[in-house]
């Protein structure tokens, strides 16, 4: 071969690769600042923490064609109203609980994470707490010793990880703070427990934190 | 040089020697990363093994940094050993390089005992720093990150310096590029943040633009030196391949970081442009497929490392079918909103890193036993025909692609009754994960993982015999190469 085609030549794709990487970089950074807004707790997408304030739904929306986080009246968790600094205070307890017990590496959050046990993006939705009465309770005992508790049928259960009631109490107010987020409809499909106000008619025994051994 | 076919550290150079410390912890982790698989694995089917003592989650944790450091380890190896052949000068900051990897080693040795006995800790930010991050991949407490970085930096800063007072190739350009943003990057992934949507974005600005663009273009370039020793292919052809590629991969996959970013609470144009790029990803793939058999051909197989060019070839078809093809299977929004978060993306990840990365060093490895022993003969009829890294190889991919099946047929079993039936709800987790289709899947990819086992026994046996009392020296390729 004597000549180089010019499409084939090596500056050519030099070049091609410094600019090629050089516009995608500005893009990714100029997308990333527009990205930030919102996601920012308070944000477009992202509740500030004092949503846990109140009760959260996950509904379908037919002009979106997909689910959204529904924000509705008062219903403070553990009854206690809390300013936005607290919120954020308790959440950060929460989601640092997530990460020092290294949850991520059983479950997903937004779907991200292991595949051993379940996604807990809707976690505090889940219509496996029986009532949104006995919900917050349960949680708790369920987080701070779940082994021996009733989990599923297959005989998979999530470890005893020394979780304290402080950590427990911040940890389900993390999960009712993340059932807020917008996540673009994801999970699909997803039917919430009842948190209407008439009497519950969920039988408790489908709870998981109902106190049935595991076998 | 000492005689042929006898193992002999004085038959490498500076950089060889001290890449050769590199390659061999990675090759004991790739073992300890095995292990840990199949003992997660094992916990998929029998849930009571080693509950409360040694925990899923530990065992996955151990699995998957395993992975990420070992294939660290291989490519920090990679590139000292080919250093000084490449920059024509020895290895700058040789004495730093070594005393780092006797740091890094160590704290890779403490971080893991402390994921095993230590496992977790309270709630307080004195557990981040010195036991679990947890965060899936990035787990190392916050005085290792700092390590990793401070690691990463002089790395850089030897094979930047290397380069300068030596010579900058094409491949020396690419290489010191992609260092920087690889050490840079790693930045982005250590804060703290209550936000968990926060913390996903800037998470994934490590593990994506790590895994699926500065790593990729790292291992193209320990590839073009491959291909170069290997086969004598001439620098002109592989670096105008090696622009190719870093043009088409960080084209698609800078931006195709968006299909991280379709459900974690980012705006909805994530969606398109996720979408779009990630859909472009397969392209460098097909690429890099095509270079690697058109050099073959070209060279009409003619090779001086027949187990390395297996493995290069093997590298280039599963870095397409494992990263490109089962990548792009779930990469689009339509689909990904019923496969995220299940087996389809451990069966995208298996054949993946071992398309993309593990086939790459274990190529890289077999170059390393061949100049260890004096560059000896390792073209064909080696004894016993070659029967070792052949069976090896054979093993190591049939375990993977079962795996890699198996783990499919688990997560189509997810998508259909979890997802798209039972809504995702912990009961419809539930009912998927007790399915006989999803249970006989796992079943399957234990078994598979066993074999996958036999496979690396049988690597790392060949990796200590092969060469052994070999009397040839290596096949002379065609040498316009350097």
């Amino acid at each position: 071969m004597s000549q180089t085609a010019w499409w084939a030549s090596e500056s050519l794709w030099r070049k091609s690769a410094i600019w090629v990487t050089g516009v995608s970089l500005i893009f990714l950074i100029y997308l990333t600042f527009d990205t930030l807004p919102y996601i920012k707790a308070g944000g477009t997408n992202v509740p500030g923490f004092s949503v846990i304030n109140k009760r959260v739904d996950y509904q379908y929306d037919e002009a979106k064609h997909r689910y959204v986080p529904v924000i509705g009246q008062d219903e403070p968790l553990f009854g206690k109203m809390l300013t936005e600094e607290e919120a954020e205070a308790l959440v950060s307890k929460g989601k640092l609980t997530t990460q020092a017990k290294n949850c991520m590496e059983c479950h997903t959050l937004l779907g991200n994470g292991a595949y051993y046990a379940p996604d807990l993006t809707k976690a505090w939705l889940d219509p496996a707490w029986g009532s949104k009465e006995a919900r917050e309770a349960d949680m708790v005992a369920f987080l701070m010793d779940p082994t021996d508790k009733l989990h599923n049928s297959i005989g998979r259960r999530m470890p005893n990880l020394g979780i304290t009631e402080e950590e427990a109490r911040a940890t389900v107010a993390f999960l009712k703070w993340m059932s807020a987020i917008n996540t673009m409809g994801f999970p699909h499909n997803f039917k919430t427990l009842d948190q209407s106000d008439a009497p519950a008619a969920a039988p408790a025994a489908t709870a998981p934190a109902a106190a049935a051994p595991a076998k | 040089m000492s005689a042929l076919g006898v193992f002999n550290m004085a038959n490498l150079n500076g950089g060889q020697k001290l890449g050769m410390k590199y390659l061999t912890v990675s090759l004991a982790l790739f073992g300890v990363q095995i292990l840990f698989g199949l003992l997660a694995g094992l916990q998929f089917l029998v849930p009571d093994f080693l509950f409360g003592i040694v925990d899923f989650s530990v065992n996955r944790t151990v699995h998957v940094n395993a992975l990420v450091v070992w294939l660290l380890y291989g490519f920090m190896g990679g590139v000292y050993f080919m250093l000084e052949d490449e920059a024509k000068h020895p290895v700058v900051g040789l004495g730093l390089g070594n005393l780092i990897f006797w740091v890094l080693t160590a704290a890779v040795v403490v971080v893991v005992l402390v994921y095993l006995l230590v496992q977790v800790g309270p709630a307080e930010m004195s557990t981040i720093w010195l036991i679990i991050e947890g965060r899936e991949y990035i787990e190392a407490p916050r005085w290792a990150d700092i390590g990793i970085v401070v690691s990463m930096l002089v790395f850089f800063y030897n094979v930047m310096a290397t380069f300068t007072k030596g010579r900058y190739t094409g491949i020396a350009g690419v290489l010191v590029m992609d260092l920087m943003a690889l050490a840079g990057l790693y930045l982005a992934g250590m804060a703290y943040t209550p936000n968990i949507s926060m913390d996903q974005f800037w998470w994934w600005w490590v593990i994506h633009l790590w895994v699926e663009a500065t790593w990729e273009v790292l291992v193209g370039c320990i590839m073009a030196y491959m291909l170069m020793e290997t086969m004598g292919v001439r620098r002109k052809i592989v670096e105008t391949w090696l622009y190719i590629e870093v043009a088409l991969m960080f084209g698609s996959g800078i931006l195709g970081l968006g299909h991280h970013y379709f459900w974690i609470g980012t705006p909805e144009y994530w969606l398109t442009i996720g979408g779009f790029f990630s859909a472009l990803e397969p392209v460098p793939l097909v690429a890099m497929v095509v270079h690697a058999l058109f050099d073959s051909g070209v060279h009409k197989m003619k090779n001086s490392n027949h187990p390395a060019l297996g493995w290069t070839v093997g590298q280039a078809a599963g870095n397409f079918f494992g990263a490109g093809v089962f990548g792009f299977m779930h990469t689009l929004p339509q689909i990904n909103l019923y496969t995220h978060g299940t087996q389809w993306t451990a069966s995208h990840g298996h054949l993946a890193f071992f398309g993309a990365y593990t086939t790459a060093v274990i190529g890289f490895f077999y170059l390393v036993a061949q100049k260890t022993r004096g560059n000896v003969w390792m073209s064909g009829n080696l004894p016993g025909n070659g029967w070792k890294w052949k069976w090896a190889m054979a093993m190591l991919w049939i375990g993977m692609i079962g795996m890699t099946v198996s783990l499919l047929i688990a997560g189509y079993a997810q998508s259909q009754i979890e997802r798209a039936i039972e809504g995702s709800t912990w009961m419809g987790y539930f009912a998927a994960q007790g399915h006989p289709w999803f249970t006989q899947a796992m079943t399957w990819r234990q078994i598979s993982g066993y074999g996958f086992l036999i496979g690396y026994i049988l690597l790392v046996w060949d990796l200590l015999t092969i060469g052994k009392g070999e009397t040839r020296p290596a096949q002379v390729v065609d040498a316009q190469s350097h």
